[in-house]
């Protein structure tokens, strides 16, 4: 509709003909059909309507983009969880924050940002962790979108909406949209909960880097790192265990600096620098604006795909490269039957039988298909070890020197669980 | 090296701290490169008839944002459009009261908001009525044009660009889709093009200088040492031993074929100890891992070979870049040694600290030894070719020896188009590209007819209003595309080409020659990281076509 050729009027159709203005662009592409659209899908009213009707969730460290890209997309009634306040380090890219918001909370100043900059979108904060939510509150969205900087929140989410899922009920089915980024690369993919490869199902596209042995950093070190995680493992623990180490503290930070330094010097290696030790300390990962934006929009192009229909949504993964050109492989991740959370079966995991169960629990944080920092197990029969509560630790500790052979059967099932996690894991172990 | 220990400690600045996420990836040297770079961006050419503004810009805002963040220097928007209603719905960098301002004055004014270390200007006017002044696009490291734009106004513009040695980016995004193009300088050099570390191990076990096999010749007593120090012999020189000992067996040479190799594998797995608490011994391990990597001879990879044998590094002359009298001595020093200069890294091994220390000593002073000999070749043509311009700084040297197996030219090309006055090649590769199945290239030729209907839309008289949607200028300017595409044989674009086509063309006129800002912001991020290559030159620019599908969300790069 034409903003020029309107006609003086009620306040109510000044602001139809306002709003069809502001949307014009995108509202031309919802009232057409295209080659890709469905057959059923009918242009105009109802995607529209939908549009305006949603309740999204935006979380995690994408949040800014995707705040912006949500209100400018027409959605209104966004909401926004982020527990994290506003660093210094966040400038170079999270757009919606100046130098004066630094240490405040990320959710509320980006949400007050947007709702200001965009007319008629209502944007709700929540400053805390995704895990302070039950399932009552997500159950009021319609899609969830995150950008979440860590892969145990992004579990958590996962596994939520997945026990949410009712067969009978269509409106319990939230779909998914994730991204994340790191240096030039990134990747979106969006999850049915219960019908598509969901992200347990893909854990293992996404390793952890190998820890340093602990033999390396207490005796041997050869590399600067080496020199930092031993002031950070070690040194802090013997020189300073009454003080809570934490990584935004510039002294504490020093501290770790100057004895890895001094420790590299006993040991002529080179190269600590003070943006190594916190690299290192906080397991930094680079992050930059444009990777972001790339990466966002893609995960909210798809929100707006979803939520209108107006072109098919990614089926499921798109992975994207920046370093050498232009680089992005789309594919559909498979969703497995031995999924820890959406499969109906126990994954398989080959095991040494001579590896204690100590030295098992321990592995269990590092392999790519379990990442499970804080595991407590047990078989049908039997406790294997077990965190808490304290009286069952105590008698399940001596489970742990012992050989999994001497605890076991070749090809016996183990259930997993982990404070993390709701979910309970379910391996089952190969002797090699 | 004598590093002193810090008396008092000294932090990074506010500013390493505000950049630091992105430091880690192009260092100092990068961001001073950015600080150092103004960009222009041109982000339309007028409206297109009397009703519909023009482009809306987004895409083209979107990527300054993105370069404006990481602190470039400064930035000028050239846009002669007003601020409408529809533009506040897709520009994030508009607000309430822009309306009927200046979208060049308020979207710069929104910009500088998110980084007050850069300079943003901005002119109310086609950018033609600036090129008329011969000082104005000198001054930027830089060109970004948000398409479509008529002829007139892009040939000239991109033809000076090019004259001048700027980098130009051309973008399109209209609803679902995306292209952009980037159009380098004839010959664009880039030296630290961050490979993948794995990639860039070069040991050179097969051809050891004197104290790395002296280094070698020390393990003669393997069997005499206890299992402590067994265990702990770093890989690369149990490798250099064993390699020794197969020779011997061998007629004096080393395994050559991945039969021989798996061999030596096999008999290198089979010297480690078991009978160690453990079974097994870590180095052994990785030194059997390490041999199909490492027990190759050192060969001259063909892009390397291609740049030595370029005629800028042939011919050097006295306004050569620093580029090509480096690349010129390093030549020069493969012809004389038979390899490149070291790099001068190891990687991580199994290893006491002391042995492992003095191992990387025997690298390091290796690869500083080349840079010596590196240099003085430099210092040597400096001189001989008289030049004008300050010495070439060590430090340059020092980083292209580091990264001489990895350095990259690219050969720019002219901003595509389909016109008859394409180049050849270019109308060829499209033409090939749509035998392909799923090929992204009929989203790039709709651009392109979108380009030719605005071309008309500008340059047609304000008497008759036609939309950018008008049926008949797209049937007329898809036939003239279509024809211009036809093969040197006259063999016409084939039906289901022709039917791709039109899907394409009808996904892009949903949105009238309009932007979706997800899609723009997707492009204004990848367009962004392209800018970012070019100015710090690192990393791997596009050559030079990328097409983005938000429809079915997937990307393709061709060379056009």
């Amino acid at each position: 509709m034409d903003v020029d050729s309107e006609t003086p009027g009620a306040p109510e159709s000044r602001i139809y003909v306002d709003q069809q203005g502001r949307w014009k662009h995108l509202y031309n592409v919802l009232s057409k059909r295209g080659p890709f659209t469905d057959d059923d899908w009918n242009p105009g009213p109802e995607p529209i309507n939908a549009l305006e009707h949603s309740k999204i969730l935006g979380a995690g460290g994408l949040g800014c983009e995707i705040l912006k890209n949500l209100a400018l997309s027409g959605f209104k009634d966004i909401h926004v969880i982020d527990m994290d306040t506003i660093d210094i380090s966040n400038l170079n890219r999270q757009f919606l924050f100046r130098q004066a918001d630094i240490g405040k909370p990320k959710a509320e100043v980006a949400a007050a940002f947007v709702q200001k900059r965009v007319k008629g979108v209502n944007i709700t904060p929540y400053v805390g962790k995704i895990q302070d939510k039950d399932e009552d509150y997500y159950m009021q969205f319609n899609i969830v979108v995150c950008g979440l900087d860590s892969i145990e929140a992004r579990r958590w989410i996962n596994s939520t909406l997945i026990s949410m899922v009712d067969e009978d009920d269509p409106l319990s089915l939230k779909p998914l949209v994730d991204g994340g980024t790191e240096g030039f690369k990134g990747q979106a993919r969006v999850i049915l909960p219960s019908i598509s490869s969901c992200i347990e199902c893909q854990l293992d596209m996404h390793a952890p880097r190998p820890a340093v042995p602990l033999c390396t950093i207490a005796t041997i070190p050869r590399q600067p790192q080496h020199c930092i995680e031993w002031a950070h493992q070690i040194a802090w623990q013997e020189k300073r265990k009454d003080d809570t180490f934490d990584n935004d503290n510039m002294e504490h930070i020093s501290w770790i600096y100057n004895a890895a330094y001094e420790r590299a010097q006993q040991f002529h290696i080179h190269g600590v620098t003070f943006q190594m030790t916190q690299g290192v300390v906080k397991n930094i990962i680079p992050a930059i604006a444009s990777t972001n934006a790339v990466i966002a929009a893609s995960t909210t192009s798809e929100v707006l795909k979803i939520a209108t229909s107006c072109n098919p949504f990614l089926a499921n993964y798109m992975m994207y490269a920046g370093e050498e050109g232009v680089y992005t492989y789309t594919f559909e991740a498979e969703k497995k039957p031995d999924c820890p959370v959406c499969g109906e079966l126990a994954r398989k995991m080959n095991v040494d039988p001579n590896m204690t169960l100590g030295e098992f629990i321990d592995s269990l944080g590092e392999r790519a298909e379990a990442q499970l920092k804080k595991p407590s197990m047990r078989t049908e029969e039997k406790t294997l070890y077990q965190r808490f509560p304290p009286q069952l630790e105590e008698m399940s500790r001596p489970h742990l020197g012992k050989k999994l052979a001497d605890l076991i059967e070749d090809g016996e099932e183990v259930a997993v669980s982990d404070p993390a996690y709701t979910t309970t894991f379910r391996f089952r172990l190969h002797f090699k | 090296m004598t590093d002193a220990f810090p008396a008092a400690l000294t932090g990074p600045t506010s500013k390493e701290r505000k950049y630091d996420r992105q430091l880690r990836l192009w260092a100092a040297t990068g961001q001073q490169a950015l600080e150092d770079s103004h960009v222009l961006l041109v982000n339309s050419d007028g409206p297109l008839g009397q009703y519909n503004t023009g482009v809306t810009g987004v895409a083209g805002v979107e990527t300054l944002k993105n370069l404006v963040l990481p602190g470039i220097g400064g930035f000028t928007i050239v846009d002669p459009a007003i601020v409408t209603e529809s533009d506040l719905g897709v520009n994030f960098f508009l607000e309430g009261e822009s309306l009927g301002k200046s979208r060049a004055e308020e979207t710069c004014r929104l910009l500088k908001e998110l980084n007050p270390d850069v300079e943003g200007y901005y002119y109310v006017k086609r950018v033609e009525e600036l090129l008329t002044d011969p000082d104005f696009l000198p001054q930027h490291k830089l060109v970004i044009i948000s398409g479509p734009m008529r002829r007139s106004t892009l040939v000239p513009l991109t033809q000076e660009a090019k004259q001048l040695g700027i980098p130009v980016l051309y973008l399109h995004s209209v609803g679902f889709f995306s292209t952009f193009s980037v159009q380098l300088p004839a010959e664009f050099p880039i030296v630290e093009t961050h490979p993948d570390p794995e990639s860039t191990q070069d040991l050179r076990l097969l051809n050891p200088w004197p104290e790395l096999v002296a280094a070698a010749a020390g393990l003669n007593n393997l069997d005499t040492l206890d299992d402590h120090q067994h265990g702990h012999v770093p890989y690369l020189l149990l490798l250099l031993h064993f390699l020794e000992q197969w020779k011997h067996s061998h007629e004096g040479n080393a395994p050559s074929n991945y039969k021989e190799k798996t061999e030596f594998r096999e008999f290198v797995r089979s010297q480690a100890r078991t009978s160690n608490p453990e079974g097994g011994e870590e180095n052994f391990d990785e030194a059997a891992a390490a041999v199909l990597k490492t027990i190759t001879p050192f060969s001259l990879r063909s892009s390397i070979r291609e740049i030595f044998e370029m005629d800028q590094c042939r011919q050097l002359s006295a306004s050569s870049q620093d580029f090509w009298v480096i690349a010129s001595a390093i030549k020069t020093f493969h012809a004389s040694h038979g390899v490149l200069p070291l790099p001068g890294s190891l990687p991580d091994m199994k290893a006491q600290s002391a042995d492992y220390v003095s191992l990387q000593n025997i690298y390091k002073t290796k690869a500083r030894q080349d840079v010596e000999e590196v240099t003085a070749t430099v210092r040597h043509l400096e001189s001989q070719l008289q030049r004008q311009t300050p010495a070439i700084p060590d430090r340059d040297i020092e980083v292209f020896c580091k990264n001489a197996a990895h350095i990259k030219v690219v050969l720019g090309r002219d901003i595509p188009q389909i016109s008859i006055d394409s180049d050849a090649s270019t109308l060829k590769t499209i033409r090939n590209e749509l035998g392909v199945p799923d090929s992204l290239i009929p989203i790039f030729i709709a651009m392109q007819i979108l380009d030719s209907v605005v071309d008309e839309i500008q340059s047609s008289s304000r008497e008759e209003e036609r939309s950018v949607d008008d049926d008949a200028l797209w049937n007329s300017h898809t036939e003239r595309i279509l024809a211009l595409l036809t093969g040197a044989d006259g063999s016409a674009v084939c039906q289901e080409a022709r039917a791709q086509i039109a899907r394409a063309s009808k996904e892009l006129r949903r949105a009238e020659g309009g932007e979706l800002h997800n899609i723009s912001s997707l492009t204004g991020g990848l367009v962004a990281q392209e800018a970012l290559k070019v100015l710090t030159r690192q990393y791997g620019p596009l050559d030079n076509t990328c097409v983005f599908d938000g429809a079915r969300s997937k990307s393709e790069m061709y060379r056009l």
